[in-house]
């Protein structure tokens, strides 16, 4: 790590680092910055582990004390069982990866069809797609829950099941903007190739695009996976009951009347799974981040 | 053998191109319709879940509908409505103080330790991780964490920190409208900045170190060499971070709604745009609302889109 100097230069040269007044001043803006992220990053997650060791009389104590005396995970436990954590967790992990799949089925599909097959009106079907960028979903969010409640037609409620989360997902058209952009760069000369080896548009998608698309498919499927479980007014709305609610909704529900202590615990519960997710795949979620927002 | 391959390959082209030159209508007609076919499933989505939404939102602003579905029409009742309500203009208030707030933190403190953080060259992957860690937990988890260490009496995280270093305690929500938006704000920075900071990281990684080599021979000092050549390298991504932020911020919810409920005057534009529907029924005046919104938004965007547009030609 420490090894990996940047060679080219940046705002403080490498010779003025190397001069002794320099080192002093980097040394201790360093120390002051590893203390400075770890108090302010790591020690509320700490707080909260911990919080949530403590007994009902030790969590209102004053002032609060660091470490919790007679440690027990029974406050875990209860917290698991009354709020029911494991069906939160598990709700959010299907609308999760239902929306990736959703996603990566219907917008590589369009995304593809308006790159490579360019049918008539397709520049106007994507400036459809892209005005909607302008429109933030909050701002529309009465009338889709109105129509999600009773879709035009055929009068379904998508109300409390998964679909009122997985279909709004595929209208994502920063999803489509990313997409279309790399299939934009595939050379239409390998596309033709593979028509002239007999491949049909499906066949060339399967086997010539999607392979060649990986690291943009990566940024998509993270989006869409961190999405699902970001989100909370849509959700909030639509899934109205206990059984079928995420955990920025559940928690939200449940936490009325339940104790300080055990809260704290269910609060530390629900930030595993994401926290996980993210220490599993942290080099590919920033790397598509940057990407995402530099090329957005 | 390479030429072999191209003859036979530009034979093969010649054949696939002869029946699409003698059917060429049948084959667009083909080819149009198996591209829509590839469309269809966005295009209903895009149509159910965007686009009849967003024709619904102006037409409901016009109408009385609750959630049983029934509607009349009321002409500009609802704006009235909307527009004499006191807590309208109290949301605006408290809205865009937030944003201001957020642009004033949130905005300027991520470009500050980004820069920092680009000069140091030790333990680069620590920092990166843990900005980045309350970006990955569950909003309403985070937020909740956070109400809780604003406790107003002395069983507070901060205010047992205060009481550490000998200051008295401060109701941090309960006190006055300004310190509340503020603690919102400070919440909000908290599990945002981690994507922020990340981003200028990645420009500043971008600004070729000629031009402060340059700078530092004409004697710039350190400040001089952040105004003269760190701003205006990365201007446009910051003024996009900006508008992004700005447009972001406007629409605030789940913090006045999970941390501050609505007192304090705490609620925000889309925090009364839910009231409206789900404590008043009345969805009518909530779309009303929802359009005023959109048009400060659009005024926004649009300015984004410019930007980037420039960024583009550049």
């Amino acid at each position: 790590m420490s090894a990996s100097v940047t060679p080219t230069r940046t705002l403080i040269s490498q010779a003025q680092l190397a001069r002794p007044f320099g080192r002093a001043a980097y040394w201790t803006v360093f120390w002051v910055l590893v203390a400075l992220f770890a108090l302010a990053f790591l020690f509320p997650l700490y707080w909260m582990v911990s919080g949530g060791l403590k007994t009902p009389q030790q969590i209102i104590q004053t002032p609060p004390s660091l470490l919790p005396t007679s440690p027990s995970v029974t406050n875990y436990a209860t917290a698991w069982r009354d709020l029911d954590l494991g069906r939160l967790i598990l709700n959010t992990t299907l609308y999760a990866f239902g929306a990736l799949a959703f996603q990566l089925v219907f917008d590589v599909a369009a995304a593809y069809a308006l790159s490579k097959l360019r049918p008539v009106f397709g520049n106007g079907v994507l400036f459809a797609m892209l005005a909607t960028l302008m429109i933030p979903t909050t701002v529309i969010v009465l009338p889709a829950y109105l129509t999600a409640n009773d879709l035009p037609f055929t009068h379904w409620s998508l109300l409390n099941t998964p679909w009122a989360i997985w279909l709004p997902s595929v209208a994502n058209a920063f999803n489509i903007f990313l997409l279309k952009r790399f299939f934009d760069s595939i050379p239409t000369e390998l596309l033709a190739a593979a028509a002239i080896d007999g491949a049909g548009p499906l066949r060339t998608l399967w086997s010539v695009v999607l392979p060649m698309s990986r690291p943009i498919l990566g940024v998509v499927s993270i989006f869409a996976v961190v999405g699902v479980w970001k989100d909370f007014l849509w959700p909030l709305l639509v899934l109205t009951d206990t059984s079928a609610q995420t955990v920025n909704v559940g928690i939200n529900q449940l936490h009325v009347g339940v104790p300080e202590n055990v809260f704290v615990a269910a609060l530390a519960i629900a930030s595993v799974p994401t926290i996980v997710f993210f220490l599993f795949f942290q080099r590919n979620i920033m790397a598509g981040l940057t990407a995402g927002a530099m090329k957005g | 053998m390479a030429t072999i391959n191209l003859t036979r390959a530009v034979a093969r082209d010649l054949r696939a191109a002869e029946p699409a030159r003698r059917g060429g209508l049948r084959r667009r007609l083909r080819r149009n319709a198996t591209a829509y076919l590839f469309l269809a499933g966005a295009i209903l989505c895009f149509a159910v879940f965007s686009w009849y939404p967003m024709i619904r939102e102006v037409v409901m602003s016009f109408q009385y509908t609750n959630f049983a579905g029934e509607t009349k029409w009321v002409g500009l009742r609802n704006y009235q409505r909307v527009l004499h309500d006191p807590d309208f203009w109290s949301a605006w208030r408290t809205t865009g103080l937030f944003t201001l707030f957020a642009v004033v933190v949130g905005y300027a403190v991520p470009f500050a330790l980004a820069v920092v953080l680009n000069e140091i060259r030790h333990a680069r992957s620590y920092f990166r991780l843990l900005v980045y860690l309350p970006v990955m937990m569950p909003p309403v988890a985070a937020a909740f964490l956070w109400k809780w260490f604003y406790t107003p009496d002395d069983t507070g995280l901060f205010n047992a920190a205060l009481h550490a270093v000998g200051l008295p305690s401060v109701q941090w929500l309960q006190s006055s409208h300004t310190l509340a938006v503020l603690c919102l704000v400070l919440f909000s920075t908290w599990i945002n900045m981690g994507g922020t900071v990340l981003v200028y990281l990645a420009s500043l990684q971008g600004i070729p170190g000629e031009l402060y080599e340059a700078a530092e021979l004409d004697g710039a000092g350190l400040l001089r060499r952040v105004w003269h050549v760190t701003v205006p390298q990365t201007r446009l991504i910051l003024s996009m971070m900006l508008l992004l932020q700005i447009v972001g911020t406007m629409q605030v919810f789940l913090e006045p709604y999970v941390i501050t409920g609505s007192a304090n005057d705490t609620t925000s534009v889309v925090y009364l745009i839910y009231q409206y529907a789900f404590n008043y029924n009345n969805y009518g005046s909530g779309a009303a609302l929802g359009v005023l919104l959109l048009l400060v938004l659009i005024a926004f965007a649009g300015g984004y889109l410019w930007l980037s547009r420039r960024a583009e030609q550049e």
